[in-house]
């Protein structure tokens, strides 16, 4: 029996349950030259904004015990440059493409959402990045609100009607499944758990922080218990719901946490720095261990968890 | 020619002095195609505890007849990954991304160059200097340390050198001072025509101004924290000025390069130094090129943005 990794979520058909996490990958371009894009369950291209953003100053990251610090701030080119250059050099490569968008205010979301449906291109999927902080309501972050998540979902649902919407949203609150329950009643088909988690670090020889802008996102192996349990406390309230899982995978077993907690599909962030190659290596290796158990279709595994006995 | 990652295999591990650590890698395909100036990004073995691969910049390139060539890399020990590094024996087994990057350019004519470097930060005008030489460039030297101990295998250099002035900042070989002191005079003495410098920001800046003063060319290989490598992450990006000459946008801009990709060897005329140098910490430090410092403090163009703590 071949195991099938093909899943659905929402309306986004995957030949295979790993993506690469937005910003970790660029637009697919440099890591082409290590594997085939086709590899991928789906690549998750880095936030795009509606003008082009020119990021943070250096430096943008350090490395932490099991991972790593980063404050870029979104440096990218922005939606038309994505449409018109990246959108097509990725369709080309028969990728499937999950468009990331970012915006400091609702409306540059909405804008952006706007030129993704009049593009009409063969995009399989949005996902919003809200980590971002919102310059009309003193730069709080709208992740972190959960009626400001809200009104992006569904001010962007209500223009983007055409591909399916997944909310990523921010480990860096007091209850991720109360913004969960506000994205979902906005609209959102789906959910990404999860981004960075907040951090800092401290050069005690400058006595400066480590990273340019202060704060940053913690990223890599040091995150994923969080990532499993955000998954696991919104899949428990909603086993409906699709979820991308995502925060420190490196191995099939990390992804299998993922998948076990409740995510239909995982993304792989930080490992792609270390190698462009370790999608398809976590995809290959959740086959090995579906055909080792027997298990004919991914998501038999979806929601496993075992909590009682 | 694209990078790939490459099983590579430790032909030789030897010390320059009291401080550096080379590496002979056998990294077939690697070592057939690397230009002087671009760089590796190695693996120091399947840890969970720091996952980032650390860049080096190409020491020296060994062919072995027709076996494939072998790439050096020289470091110091700054944290966990190199001191791993520092352990490999002959026949152990590394995972190394490259070539990545873009290197140094050559004079299409006769050129008199002058190669500066700083500390191990200097590691690549060794493999410069072989293909300048090669080529039939005069080739001149400033080399800088903070002393005697520090100083890169000056005695190779010597030998491929005209001039070779040495200077470290206790005197205790060389001119005291830094390489900055005496570039001034050199150049002139040798009547440089092309400068090509390797070290930190700080030295990089000062180097590119005195070049611009006297309208020569200058070509920096910068130090900037990287977590890819390869063109993805964005973490290591440096300012450059750009003129356009065409269109509605004539003028100067700012653009934010990739030292990984569009770099590491840049238009030292290009780049934008900042004002504010800090040097970092010695357990980050082994994730930029030759370590040294970091820049800080520059302030992103108008209308940036406003992105999130992360990403």
């Amino acid at each position: 029996m071949t195991p099938d990794l093909a899943v659905t979520l929402a309306g986004l058909r995957l030949a295979n349950p790993v993506l690469a996490a937005s910003g970790t990958f660029g637009a697919g371009r440099e890591a082409a030259a290590f594997l085939d894009l086709k590899a991928l369950g789906g690549v998750i291209v880095k936030s795009m904004t509606l003008t082009p953003w020119s990021g943070k100053p250096t430096p943008r990251m350090c490395e932490t015990p099991s991972g790593m610090l980063n404050a870029i701030g979104i440096q990218n080119k922005g939606v038309e440059h994505f449409l018109a250059e990246d959108l097509p050099w990725l369709s080309a490569q028969d990728a499937t493409v999950v468009a990331s968008i970012a915006g400091n205010s609702v409306d540059e979301f909405v804008k952006v959402a706007h030129r993704i449906e009049a593009a009409n291109t063969s995009l399989a999927a949005v996902e919003l990045n809200i980590s971002c902080p919102n310059l009309e309501d003193r730069n709080h972050i709208f992740a972190h609100s959960a009626s400001a998540t809200a009104e992006v979902v569904r001010s962007v649902k209500a223009v983007l009607r055409s591909k399916p919407v997944f909310a990523k949203l921010s480990p860096n609150v007091t209850s991720i499944p109360l913004i969960a329950e506000s994205a979902l009643e906005a609209g959102a088909d789906g959910l990404s758990l999860i981004n960075t988690v907040f951090g800092m670090a401290v050069d005690v020889s400058t006595r400066r922080p480590k990273l340019a802008g202060g704060m940053g996102g913690l990223s890599g192996p040091a995150i994923r218990p969080i990532a499993v349990r955000a998954v696991h406390e919104v899949h428990r309230l909603w086993p409906h719901v699709p979820i991308i899982g995502q925060g420190g995978v490196q191995t099939a077993t990390d992804a299998l946490e993922l998948i076990m907690a409740g995510a239909s599909a995982v993304a792989v962030g930080t490992a792609n720095f270390v190698d462009p190659g370790a999608c398809p290596k976590v995809a290959g290796g959740i086959r090995d261990y579906m055909a080792a158990g027997g298990v004919g279709d991914v998501a038999e595994l979806v929601g496993c968890l075992k909590l009682e006995g | 020619m694209s990078p790939s990652l490459v099983a590579a295999g430790v032909f030789s591990h030897k010390k320059y002095g009291e401080n550096y650590h080379a590496l002979a890698l056998v990294a077939p395909g690697i070592g057939a195609q690397v230009e002087p100036g671009q760089f590796i990004n190695v693996s120091c073995g399947p840890n969970r505890d720091f996952i980032l691969r650390r860049p080096f910049s190409i020491f020296r390139v060994h062919e072995q007849g027709s076996a494939p060539s072998t790439i050096e890399i020289v470091f110091d020990l700054r944290g966990p990954g190199t001191r791993q590094l520092a352990a490999m024996h002959i026949h152990d087994k590394i995972d190394v991304m490259g070539p990545l990057g873009v290197g140094f350019s050559i004079p299409q004519r006769k050129a008199k160059c002058l190669l500066v470097g700083g500390g191990v930060g200097a590691a690549p005008l060794f493999f410069l200097g072989d293909r300048l030489r090669k080529d039939g460039h005069r080739i001149d030297v400033v080399l800088g340390a903070r002393n005697a101990d520090h100083l890169l295998n000056a005695m190779d250099l010597r030998r491929m050198a005209s001039v070779c002035n040495l200077t470290t900042e206790d005197g205790s070989a060389g001119a005291r001072g830094r390489v900055t002191d005496v570039l001034a005079d050199t150049m002139d003495g040798c009547g440089t025509e092309v400068v090509y410098a390797c070290g930190p920001d700080p030295m990089l800046a000062a180097v590119a101004r005195i070049c611009m003063e006297k309208k020569v060319f200058v070509q920096v290989a910068v130090e900037e924290l990287m977590a890819c490598g390869y063109g993805v992450c964005m973490t290591c990006v440096m300012p450059l000025r750009e003129r356009r000459s065409k269109g509605a946008s004539a003028g100067r801009s700012v653009v934010y390069a990739r030292t990984c990709t569009e770099g590491p060897v840049f238009n030292g005329a290009q780049v934008i130094w900042s004002s504010g140098h800090e040097h970092v910490a010695q357990d980050q430090s082994e994730l930029s090129l030759g370590g040294g410092a970091v820049r800080a403090g520059l302030q992103p163009e108008a209308g940036a943005g406003h992105g999130p703590p992360g990403n």
